[in-house]
This record gives structure tokens, C-alpha cells and sequence, in this order.
């Protein structure tokens, strides 16, 4: 019998401010970016990076929770392969993502609406 | 080096006869559990509207008065969930795919008459005697006040 | 140093079965930089959620893609199933098992006869998918559907494959490792077919992983990751080993594929095997999901997450579908950097795109 190795998924709640030095840590640990999503949730945005190990099966994830305006670094500086999935965020749900290092302007999935999945706009 | 590897297969497959079958004139055979489409015993339908809720793609609507069950069956991806979900088990995924046509249409089964007439008749006498009912519990109350007024 | 221009390719293009536009900065024949767009056909399942409950979005998932069809379904129930905590019955996990990998199996065969369309192999094209469409009977007999099984639910599946089901699988594995030799004999050996593959489209094995590559494309860069290992289904009781190369070029991904379908009919043999005799297909579950989990799959495209967040109420907060053709784009992109702009439409074939997977 094949010997199978299924760790629990891994958690990390942290402020905005040290996603960049978070991201630098689990890559110098030699972890991939697995995927990364956002989900609005109660007036605020859930950000999910989760990293992979590769020999361990380990999922880490570090979330960060923001304010619908808080401005949020691109980790693309740091993980190259995180340029998509920070431009579907944004598109998605209009997150304030900077420094991208490629930024398809809202242009990636050419849909007609303004963040579809992000806080519903107000009825004027 | 190796060349023309697969030339001695190619040859074989011309003297094979062929893997495809004569569709139009030689039918296709489907299996017993292909998903063709949705397939309705209507008369065994109690309209409970199981089926509409479960629908994922919402093509399914039911009249329970006029004991009717209409299917858009160009909306329906014949997932066969209302089959799993329906209590009387009338609803059966079966062979054959639903035809192209011009205009997409709905599809409506309608209750014989039989059983329509049957189901009123019933559904008359529950309400008869649910109005029995009603009639002496308000009787029973009435009493019960004028006892307590006394 | 020549002069720059760039090159449109796609969305529509003879090799492409779906539409990826890339735009192609080449000097003098040679592609310097491939920036790639999407968004033909974006279709917003995952905002679906707000409209349909979770019962229904298990059919929702599995209509992602038409190919790997049965494995979306499948990882989106087993991370409802990990949030509601309840255990599969072993059949049903067994049964999981053999149509995840004829999906896999079909999956690659049909890759295969796509490449071999890719670089001109016509008639190698026809016998491919010849062999491809005893595994869609297969698939058709069990589930009812050519390519969309629907049998998966939260808590198991609906459908069993009966005794007789089983031998003729068994039977049908037997004649396709039979055909799969020829193949492998020409994809593997024949001189024209390695003279389009080898030495190809290169990615190492740091840039594979630095680029989050999945799946067949990572393994043939000699990057070991294999989801299955993580022993969800029943993949833990059977004995496999993940199937590496390390050159990185395309006759290594192609390599890669064709072993991982004799891999396939190895493992289907090992589950109907090992089959427990069993009436419950599906465990019930009562009330909504609360809570959030990632799911982890390998499909035949490579690693896929699928993110679900519940609160308790039908319908789900979120639910995400990371599949593996999103994460291998930017493999894609700096793959095609110092190729030949002919070679361009043999390597995106390479990385398996499945452009509505990552579109949604």
C-alpha cells in the first residue's frame, strides 16, 4: 500500500502590511503559489494566497482581510506566476490592487460589469 | 532511427473493416442508463414541485390545478436531479437525445382526464371534510364560550 | 538585432479547439515575449452560488469543463463533504476512483490525438481518438453520459457499476493497452514525431516551480507533485507512484501522458480489485454547510483548488475553482520565449489548455 500523505490546511490570519514579507518568507521556504482568491464577505474582502509544498502536501494560506477601500501591494514582484490571480481579483471584485507588474485594466475577462462579484453598488 | 513506425498500423487499417457504423441506416444502439432526456409518468405525478426547486437550470414548472408538467427541455441539461428528488418516482432519465428543432419550445404532459376528474373528486372531498371539520370545531368553540359565559 | 513586431494569434486558430489570444512579440522569426488574453468566453459560474444551493451547484461544477468533467464534480463534493465532516461510503470512494481516471484516460488520449493533429500526423490523429472512444463507452454504460457523468452528490454518488459493468471495463482495459502500444510505438519512437518534440518549448525544473505549473506539465519538468498522493478517494489504498521526467521539452510532456494513461488502467484494475461489496452508495447530510476548506485534486490537466466558504445558509458565500490550465499560463508565457514562431501552435497544444476551465 502506497504511503499517502494528507496534512491539514494551514491557516494564517495577517495584517496587509506584511503580506509582502509573508510572501518572501514562504518563498524563500521553497513553497509554490498554489492560488490565490478574494471573496467579499460582510463589507469586507477575504483575500486568500495559499502556498503549496510540494513534498509535504502542506496547503498554507495567508489570509488578509481588508476594508473595501484599503489599497492592497501586488505580491507579482516577489511570485511572477500571482499576475493572473490578482487581475481576476480585481476585475472580479475591484480591489485596489498596485504595482502589478503586468495590469490588464479591468481587461482580462472583457466583461461588461464593473466588479460583479464585489460589494453591490448602492441604488442612486 | 526509426521511420515510418506507424505505416505497418495504417496498412492494417485498410483491410479492417471500419470502426464507425452506417449511422442513419444502421441505428445506434444506446445503452440501458444513457441520459437522453427527462421522461414523465404523468399520471403518477402528485404536482408536489420537488423537481421545479431542484432544477438547476430552471427548466421545469408545474401547474398542480391543471395537472399539467412542462419541461423546456432546451434548457435542460439532463443532469437528473429531479429523477433523484422526485418522491413518486415518475421522472426517468432515458435514451434518446432531444431533436433539433426551429424555435425552442416547451413541452407540456397533461394529465388524462381520468385522473384529473379522480384527483378532484378527492381533492372535493378532503375539502368537504376538512370544512366538516371546521365547521364542528367552531361549533364545539361556540359552545365552549357560551359554557364560560355562564 | 533584427526588427521587433508583434503577432496576433488566436482566438481563432486551427490548432486551438478553444479561443486564447497571445500576442506574440517576435524579432526576426523568434517569439521574445508572449503576453496571453482571455475572456472569450467567460461565463461567471462561480457567481452562481448567490442563485443556486449547494445540491445544485455539484452539477454546476461538474459543467465546468467537458473533458475533466467528472473530477470538477468530484472535488467540489469532497470539500462540501470535508465541511460537513461526513466519510464517503468506501464503494462510493472506489467507484470515485474508476471514473476519475477513465476521465483521465480520456482526457489524455485525447490530447494525444490532438498533438498528433498539431504537427500534422493525421492519420496517428484518427487511431487516438479511435482508442478514445472505447473509454467513452466505457463512460457511457456506467454513467449514462458520453462525457458528463452526473453521478456525483454531496455525501457519494447515485449510480453503482454493476459485476458485469466491471468485467467489460476490465475487458475494454485490456484491448486499449493493446492499441496503446501501437501509439506509444509511433509517439515514442517514430523519427518525424520526436523531430517535432525534442528539445522544444523547455522549462526547468526551478522555472516550473517558481511559475506554479501543475500537473503533467510540472512532472515532465522532473517537478514530483502529484495530488493524487494526498490519498483523497481512493487513491490512498492503491499503490502508484507519480510518473517524472526531467528533460522539460514537449516529447517529455507527451512522454508523461502517454504513461499516465497505462498508469490509469493499472489503477482502475487495482480499484475493481479491491472494490468492497457494499449497498450505500451515499452518506446523507442534514442542514447547510458552515465553514470554508480547500480542496486539492489532481485532474488531467494538473493540481485543481477548489475553494468553497459556506455560512450556513443554502447558498454558498463563495466558492472558487482554480483549475489547472490558470495556473500553467505563465508557464505557458515563458515557454514560448526564444522559440521558432512556427513552433508557437505545437506548444500551447502542450500545456493542454482547456481555455472555459479558466474562464469559468
Amino acid at each position: 500500500m502506497a504511503e499517502t500523505i494528507c496534512p491539514e490546511n494551514i491557516l494564517e490570519e495577517i495584517p496587509v502590511d506584511i503580506l509582502l514579507d509573508k510572501s518572501l518568507e514562504k518563498k524563500k521556504q521553497g513553497l509554490r503559489l498554489s492560488q490565490a482568491c478574494a471573496a467579499y464577505v460582510n463589507d469586507k474582502y477575504e483575500l486568500s494566497y495559499s502556498f503549496a509544498n510540494d513534498e509535504t502536501y502542506e496547503l498554507t494560506t495567508l489570509r488578509v482581510v481588508i476594508d473595501k477601500d484599503t489599497v492592497v501591494p501586488s505580491i507579482t514582484e516577489i511570485v511572477p506566476s500571482a499576475v493572473f490571480y490578482e487581475n481576476e481579483m480585481k476585475e472580479l471584485f475591484g480591489i485596489n490592487i498596485v504595482m502589478l507588474s503586468m495590469d490588464y485594466e479591468d481587461r482580462l475577462y472583457r466583461i461588461e460589469q464593473e466588479a460583479p462579484m464585489g460589494p453591490k453598488k448602492e441604488e442612486a | 532511427m526509426s521511420i515510418m513506425k506507424f505505416a505497418p498500423e495504417a496498412l492494417k487499417n485498410l483491410f479492417k473493416p471500419p470502426v464507425t457504423t452506417k449511422y442513419p441506416f444502421v441505428p445506434f444502439e444506446y445503452p440501458e442508463r444513457a441520459r437522453g432526456h427527462i421522461d414523465i409518468e404523468i399520471d403518477q405525478c402528485i404536482g408536489c414541485g420537488m423537481c421545479v426547486r431542484a432544477c438547476p437550470s430552471s427548466a421545469l414548472s408545474v401547474n398542480k390545478n391543471e395537472g399539467t408538467w412542462t419541461i423546456n427541455r432546451f434548457d435542460c441539461i439532463v443532469c437528473g436531479y429531479c429523477v433523484e428528488k422526485c418522491p413518486k418516482k415518475c421522472l426517468s432519465a432515458v435514451p434518446g437525445y432531444q431533436e433539433p428543432e426551429g424555435e425552442k419550445g416547451e413541452a407540456t404532459y397533461q394529465k388524462s382526464p381520468e385522473v384529473l376528474a379522480e384527483e378532484k373528486r378527492k381533492r372535493e372531498e378532503a375539502a368537504k371534510k376538512a370544512a366538516e371539520l371546521k365547521a364542528q370545531k367552531a361549533n364545539e368553540q361556540l359552545a365552549n364560550e357560551g359554557n364560560k359565559a355562564k | 538585432m533584427g526588427k521587433r513586431s508583434i503577432i496576433p494569434y488566436g482566438p481563432q486558430h486551427p490548432v486551438l479547439p478553444e479561443p486564447i489570444h497571445i500576442d506574440l512579440v517576435i524579432e526576426d522569426e523568434r517569439v521574445i515575449e508572449a503576453i496571453p488574453s482571455v475572456g472569450f468566453i467567460h461565463r461567471g459560474l462561480e457567481s452562481l452560488v448567490d442563485k443556486r444551493d449547494f445540491n445544485q451547484m455539484a452539477y454546476v461544477a461538474e459543467r465546468t469543463c467537458g473533458i475533466c468533467s467528472f473530477q470538477h464534480g468530484m472535488g467540489y463534493c469532497e470539500a462540501v463533504e470535508h465541511i460537513f465532516g461526513v466519510d464517503v461510503p468506501d464503494r462510493a470512494r472506489y467507484l470515485r476512483t474508476i471514473w476519475a481516471e477513465l476521465g483521465r484516460m480520456h482526457s489524455h488520449l485525447l490530447w494525444l490525438g490532438l498533438l498528433a493533429d498539431g504537427f500534422g500526423f493525421e492519420n496517428l490523429f484518427y487511431q487516438a481518438w479511435r482508442v478514445r472512444e472505447k473509454v467513452l463507452d466505457m463512460q457511457e454504460m456506467t454513467s449514462g453520459g458520453r462525457l458528463i457523468f452526473s453521478v456525483n452528490v454531496i455525501g457519494g454518488v447515485i449510480k453503482d457499476i454493476t459485476d458485469e459493468q466491471m468485467q467489460i471495463i476490465l475487458k475494454t482495459m485490456d484491448e486499449v493497452e493493446e492499441e496503446l502500444k501501437v501509439l506509444q510505438k509511433t509517439f515514442l519512437e517514430d523519427y518525424s514525431v520526436q523531430s517535432r518534440l525534442h528539445g522544444i518549448g523547455i522549462i526547468t525544473k526551478e522555472q516550473a516551480h517558481d511559475l506554479g505549473c501543475a500537473g503533467p506539465f510540472a512532472r515532465a519538468s522532473g517537478v514530483k507533485v502529484d495530488m493524487r498522493k494526498r490519498g483523497y478517494a481512493a487513491y490512498g489504498e492503491l499503490d502508484f507512484e507519480p510518473i517524472v521526467s526531467n528533460a522539460g521539452d514537449s516529447y517529455a510532456r507527451c512522454y508523461c501522458r502517454m504513461m499516465e494513461i497505462y498508469q490509469s488502467i493499472d489503477l482502475i484494475r487495482q480499484a475493481i480489485g479491491k472494490i468492497p461489496k457494499d449497498n450505500t452508495l451515499a452518506t446523507p447530510v442534514k442542514g447547510n454547510p458552515d465553514g470554508e476548506y480547500f480542496m486539492r485534486v489532481e485532474q488531467p490537466r494538473g493540481e485543481a483548488v477548489y475553494y468553497v466558504k459556506a455560512n450556513g445558509t443554502p447558498n454558498l458565500e463563495r466558492m472558487r475553482i482554480r483549475t489547472p490550465t490558470f495556473a500553467n499560463l505563465p508557464g505557458l508565457c515563458e515557454m514560448l520565449k526564444n522559440t521558432e514562431l512556427s513552433d508557437i501552435g505545437l506548444l500551447v497544444l502542450t500545456i493542454d489548455p482547456c481555455i472555459s476551465c479558466t474562464e469559468r
